[in-house]
């Protein structure tokens, strides 16, 4: 209750909070809006929007534009919250046995992180996705892949200062388990910048999946935001409204998750929030 | 001195190692791809051929064991050979150095613009905490935070190409158009604009937001309150006591961003067919070019190695305090 007042203090993000419902929103109902399949050709190409009953016009060969941003908002969400699911599994894992073991597994992992961060990671995407050719399951894990490494700093962080404390030198002699105080005593206590960065995190993998697609390397069976740009920027000169509006529902989703995340961050460390803002 | 020739040969060290490990990570690749390796270095076109696939067994030793694989790999990516690209009918090397400069005057251009305004706007904000100023920089850099940096680049174009015909949509330069010396600078230049507006306003945004982060944090500092006690005018204050300190953690984060860079230039490139390598990496993505793809990786990573290295020094002549540091 306290936590959701707190929130909602930060005007910014109940509006974020707002536009991401309708997004999930458009996204649940798109089959019921939209029955056909969006690749369906349902009028003549380059119609205006607003022309013969098109809301959002048609495209290069004659698909509803406003169908392909619903149903685009079922793939877009859908990957990029699986990635981030991936990501943290990495990331958790890594930092979370970095900052439990500290010495040479923590230098090991920090290492190995460090390289991660090293490389530039768009690029490390775009040659795993190509090489393991473009699919779902390809997508979904090269984002989780090249996403990781600012978690698994976050949560050996949190580790390092919380594997000294009072109740997990309790749990060690009681005799638990180190995998079991790991995820069972330290974890829950961390988990709140996780949840902040998680929120981010999901904001990018839109931008990053919605950049493989525009470049063809999303999966072809999938109408997405990025790939209805790609496909018409070539003809933007004539028909600006094919490109643009999938670019204003990425826009809008990215801005939205961002705020929500913002508003978190605030909401869980009030203190923080209130010095950033003096 | 001693401290700071330890501390920039220890970096040295860490990214002759990063080199290595992006070799290993580039063979890896190779080897784990669905199908035969020698079919994924040749590439769809490549494949055809029998006897191109056959040279490529041979040179590559793949029907050795793999770590005698790998060393023929590094030593090949050692002494500067990335390998030939069959369907260019070119060496990766030549085709990406070809590439090469186009790509640094385009980053660099958007680099620049991004660091100077950014910082400008981040320092105008935290000077004016609270004001109108503040809040339009603020959402500002909120707004274009979010924007899909190859959607921005068409709405640009939309703009300022289309509607306003003021700027041109694609290329480097006029074709056939026969300009020389300072015409051809200046042709190109326009023909920047575009790209290196699009590429930098992310960066803008991102520079903008630290910039009035750090300054924020730096002015609640007592060595502020001291120089305002002191009298002295709050121009000095802000120039000389705050934004400079604030700056550190802009550069360190201008390095960690160059990476970014390189891989927004695949997207912006590929928008504005402006010759450098991000584009040359999407088209040997359309024509699955997997080897000449794998060379832009490690030339881009080196690249951008290179680049933190350079930081790393700067940081240490900006701040001769951290010269010992990790």
């Amino acid at each position: 209750m306290d936590f959701l007042r707190r929130f909602a203090r930060n005007k910014g993000a109940v509006v974020g909070a707002v536009v991401l419902a309708c997004v999930v929103l458009l996204a649940l109902a798109a089959p019921l809006i939209f029955p056909e399949t969006p690749w369906e050709i349902v009028g003549p190409p380059f119609r205006k929007p607003g022309e013969m009953g098109f809301l959002l016009g048609t495209d290069t060969l004659g698909r509803d534009v406003a169908a392909g941003i619903a149903h685009g908002a079922r793939v877009t969400l859908l990957l990029s919250l699986v990635s981030t699911a991936v990501a943290l599994s990495i990331g958790v894992v890594l930092g979370a046995v970095a900052g439990y073991h500290g010495g040479w597994v923590d230098d090991v992992v920090m290492r190995f992180t460090e390289f991660f961060q090293t490389i530039p990671n768009f690029i490390l995407l775009v040659v795993l996705v190509a090489i393991f050719t473009p699919s779902i399951t390809s997508i979904v894990v090269a984002i989780g892949i090249v996403s990781w490494p600012p978690l698994a700093r976050i949560v050996r962080g949190e580790f390092l200062t919380l594997r000294s404390r009072e109740f997990v030198q309790a749990a060690h002699v009681l005799g638990q388990s180190s995998p079991r105080i790991i995820f069972g005593e330290i974890l829950p206590n961390a988990l709140s910048p996780v949840i902040v960065s998680a929120s981010l995190m999901v904001a990018t993998a839109v931008l990053l999946e919605s950049a493989l697609s525009f470049l063809g390397l999303g999966d072809p069976n999938l109408m997405s935001w990025g790939y209805m740009i790609g496909a018409s920027r070539t003809v933007i000169r004539h028909a600006w409204w094919i490109s643009c509006f999938p670019g204003v529902a990425i826009a809008l989703t990215v801005l939205a998750l961002n705020l929500v995340g913002e508003g978190l961050s605030d909401a869980m460390n009030p203190r923080l929030a209130r010095k950033a803002r003096a | 001195m001693g401290g700071r020739l330890g501390f920039i040969a220890q970096r040295l060290v860490k990214a002759v190692f990063v080199i290595l490990g992006i070799i290993v990570l580039n063979f890896l690749l190779i080897r784990l791809a669905p199908g035969d390796p020698a079919l994924v270095l040749a590439g769809e076109a490549g494949a055809a051929d029998p006897k191109f696939v056959d040279d490529l067994r041979r040179e590559f030793g793949l029907d050795l064991p793999l770590w005698r694989q790998l060393l023929i790999y590094m030593q090949g990516i050692l002494s500067f050979d990335l390998g030939f690209s069959y369907r260019q009918k070119q060496p990766i090397l030549d085709l990406i150095l070809a590439r090469l400069p186009q790509t640094i005057l385009l980053t660099g251009t958007a680099l620049t613009f991004a660091i100077v305004v950014g910082v400008s706007l981040g320092a105008m904000a935290a000077r004016h905490v609270g004001s109108w100023w503040d809040s339009a920089i603020t959402t500002l850099a909120l707004l274009v935070y979010a924007m899909p940096q190859f959607w921005l680049g068409l709405m640009l174009v939309l703009l300022f190409s289309v509607q306003l015909g003021w700027l041109p949509t694609f290329g480097m330069n006029t074709i056939n158009s026969g300009f020389a010396g300072l015409e051809h600078a200046l042709d190109v230049g326009r023909h920047l604009i575009l790209p290196s507006l699009t590429l930098g306003l992310f960066f803008m945004a991102v520079y903008a937001r630290l910039t009035r982060a750090s300054m924020l944090e730096v002015a609640d500092l007592d060595f502020v309150r001291t120089g305002r006690a002191k009298g002295l005018p709050e121009g000095r204050i802000q120039r000389r006591y705050i934004l400079r300190n604030a700056l550190l953690p802009v550069v360190t984060y201008a390095g960690l961003q160059a990476g970014y860079l390189v891989g927004g230039s695949i997207l912006i490139e590929t928008v504005f067919a402006w010759p450098g390598i991000g584009r040359l990496a999407f088209e040997a993505v359309l024509v699955r070019d997997y080897n000449l793809l794998l060379g832009i990786f490690i030339v881009a990573s080196v690249l951008v190695i290179a680049f933190n290295l350079l930081t790393d020094i700067l940081y240490t002549v900006v701040d001769p305090r951290i010269e010992m540091g990790t």
